[in-house]
């Protein structure tokens, strides 16, 4: 096996065990969103395991690249990726959603180590990563800023606010990620208010955009690669990706964006991950 | 004739010395720069101001990064964008996480004049108040408005600085220390107190000395800080005088009327009288005729202090 080939391996087998960690956090939470948190999980792994320049015991060194989950109610795959990366014990995360915890039910910037922004009101993650990345070119410091948009989410306004000024400013160190699956909670994007053709849009904001397999680690360590190499412009991947991806029950079924599974359910959809408990 | 000073330039003059020293300093403003007078800071340091055009929420969102980044943002609109048109941005971009963002606003209230009420907010102290986290300063005057900014940016946490768009009258003297949380005495007086801010502020002293020509002797004071309110000065003047006004150009809903209110309420309960916008929204028309309409002047309050003293039972 080649080591591109071991890589690959070793990170399907994290998104494995981080599908795993979003479903039991989930079934002892009693309430969240597993659509949207399994759907970015090969997004969110492949940045935190491979991507992001990181040092999770100094969680605020000043030259760490900065990872922004503008679709915050994906926080159990956000704090499943950092404990898996050692920001805090992953015995924490069976916390999530309950009083007196770190892992809130969105993102609380101060509350958890590695967490960049405080979201969950959608459309907001981007400016707040444009403002990260002007001060990185202020002070020339070479790190750089990635966020996840949902594609629900860019029907806000504010995200196209955003990528004007973010073209205006030729942030390129700046990538987005458009977890592109299709659906938000009152059905698919195209039905209740669509937002495409998204490419084209971010391309007509200025924009240098791709396209990938949000599932495939190739793929997408070849766009992170692409992003990093663009000049004068931000970059833009668009990930095709399944809501509730892994667990045959959830998969494309917009009733999963935002309900958790009862402890029934979850056993079979740890079973599907053989990653039971 | 009382001098007058702009409050926005002193806020721009501020900005630029600040500036020199405070390498951290950015200023982002959206398209009006020329009317906030963050165009001074812009001209000195181009590469630390950011004009992030007719797109608030943006430009919150993306101050709240550059403090994310260590940076000490200054965002300035006119209050009524920065609190209105940006409001969930301001509360879960930068009050939540209690980010190091600097919101200096001006044209706030109806002395914005001719444009009318789209233009004129008369609850951005209430909204910028009941979020947690932040600081709301409503400085009087131009002298003070230099001091205000400057302790804003050596503070750490997010501030909310209303200022006007007519120059206000000079009130202060050289030696005058503002400090955040501090309200101050201006003038003595045992029937009654009034408590004001920004605009109002000369105005209140304006009343005192027309109700002094009555024998009535009102006290002054200035709570240039909302929010932390200065408890111990408005409960020491209030059992001092046992009549209370408050004068803002705002609502009597949420502002400082309330704002006292409340502490007299749970503290030492005096009748109050309010002189704020009595919840309407304004119109176009002069500032000076807006605000005789709205009944925000001298005479106003004075007659808010007759009627309060009336009701304290001791006239």
């Amino acid at each position: 096996m080649s080591e591109n080939q071991q890589l690959i391996k070793d990170l399907e087998e994290k998104a494995r065990l981080i599908r795993g960690d979003i479903i039991k956090m989930l079934a002892e939470a009693g309430s969240g969103h597993p659509g949207g948190s399994l759907s970015s999980v090969e997004i969110v792994t492949a940045l935190y395991f491979r991507v992001l320049r990181l040092q999770p015991d100094q969680p605020e060194w000043s030259d760490r690249d900065r990872f922004i989950l503008s679709k915050g109610h994906a926080a159990p795959l956000l704090y499943a990726a950092l404990a898996g990366r050692g920001f805090f014990p992953r015995e924490e995360l069976l916390t999530l959603r309950k009083l007196g915890t770190r892992l809130q039910g969105h993102p609380s910037r101060g509350m958890l180590p590695g967490v960049e922004a405080s979201t969950g009101s959608l459309g907001q993650g981007l400016s707040m990563g444009l403002g990260i990345a002007l001060a990185g070119k202020l002070d020339q410091r070479d790190y750089r800023v990635y966020v996840l948009l949902g594609d629900g989410e860019s029907e806000e306004g504010q995200v196209w606010e955003a990528a004007m000024a973010a073209a205006h400013y030729r942030a390129d160190n700046l990538t987005a990620v458009l977890d592109y699956n299709g659906l938000q909670i009152d059905g698919p994007i195209r039905e209740v208010m669509s937002p495409l053709p998204l490419p084209e849009k971010w391309r007509s904001f200025g924009w240098a955009v791709r396209e990938a397999d949000g599932h495939d680690f190739r793929d997408l360590l070849d766009a992170f690669a692409w992003a990093a190499g663009v000049k004068d412009r931000p970059s833009m991947i668009v990930a095709r990706t399944v809501k509730g991806k892994g667990v045959s029950f959830m998969e494309n079924d917009a009733g999963w964006h935002g309900k958790a599974p009862n402890a029934q359910q979850a056993g079979q959809a740890l079973d599907e991950l053989g990653a039971g408990s | 004739m009382q001098k007058k000073s702009s409050t926005r330039e002193a806020y721009g003059r501020t900005l630029v010395e600040l500036g020199k020293n405070c390498p951290e300093l950015v200023v982002l403003d959206a398209d009006l720069s020329k009317s906030t007078k963050t165009s001074e800071f812009a001209g000195r340091f181009p590469d630390r101001f950011f004009d992030m055009g007719i797109a608030e929420q943006n430009m919150m969102g993306a101050a709240a990064g550059f403090a994310l980044a260590g940076k000490i943002p200054c965002a300035s609109t006119f209050a009524v964008f920065a609190t209105g048109r940006a409001y969930d941005q301001v509360r879960t971009a930068i009050a939540y996480p209690g980010l190091n963002v600097k919101i200096v606003a001006t044209h706030a209230g109806v002395s914005v004049g001719e444009d009318g009420a789209s233009h004129q907010t008369v609850e951005d102290i209430s909204l910028m108040r009941t979020l947690p986290n932040m600081t709301v300063i409503v400085p009087a005057d131009a002298l003070e408005t230099a001091q205000a900014v400057t302790a804003a940016v050596e503070m750490q946490g997010p501030v909310y600085i209303r200022l006007g768009r007519p120059a206000f009258p000079d009130i202060f003297a050289e030696d005058y220390r503002f400090q955040i949380g501090r309200a101050a005495l201006l003038r003595q007086g045992g029937d009654a107190v009034i408590f004001a801010l920004g605009l109002m502020v000369s105005r209140a002293l304006d009343a005192a000395l027309l109700l002094a020509e009555e024998g009535t002797e009102a006290a002054v004071v200035n709570v240039s800080t909302v929010k932390p309110l200065d408890r111990e000065m408005i409960i020491k003047m209030a059992r001092k005088t046992g009549a209370v006004v408050t004068a803002e150009e705002h609502s009597i809903y949420g502002g400082l009327g309330s704002a006292v209110a409340e502490v007299l309420g749970e503290n030492h309960p005096v009748p109050l009288e309010r002189v704020g916008i009595r919840d309407r929204f304004g119109e176009s028309g002069s500032p000076e005729q807006l605000l005789e309409t709205c009944g925000l002047t001298a005479k106003h309050i004075a007659g808010a202090v007759r009627r309060v003293i009336e009701r304290s039972g001791n006239p």
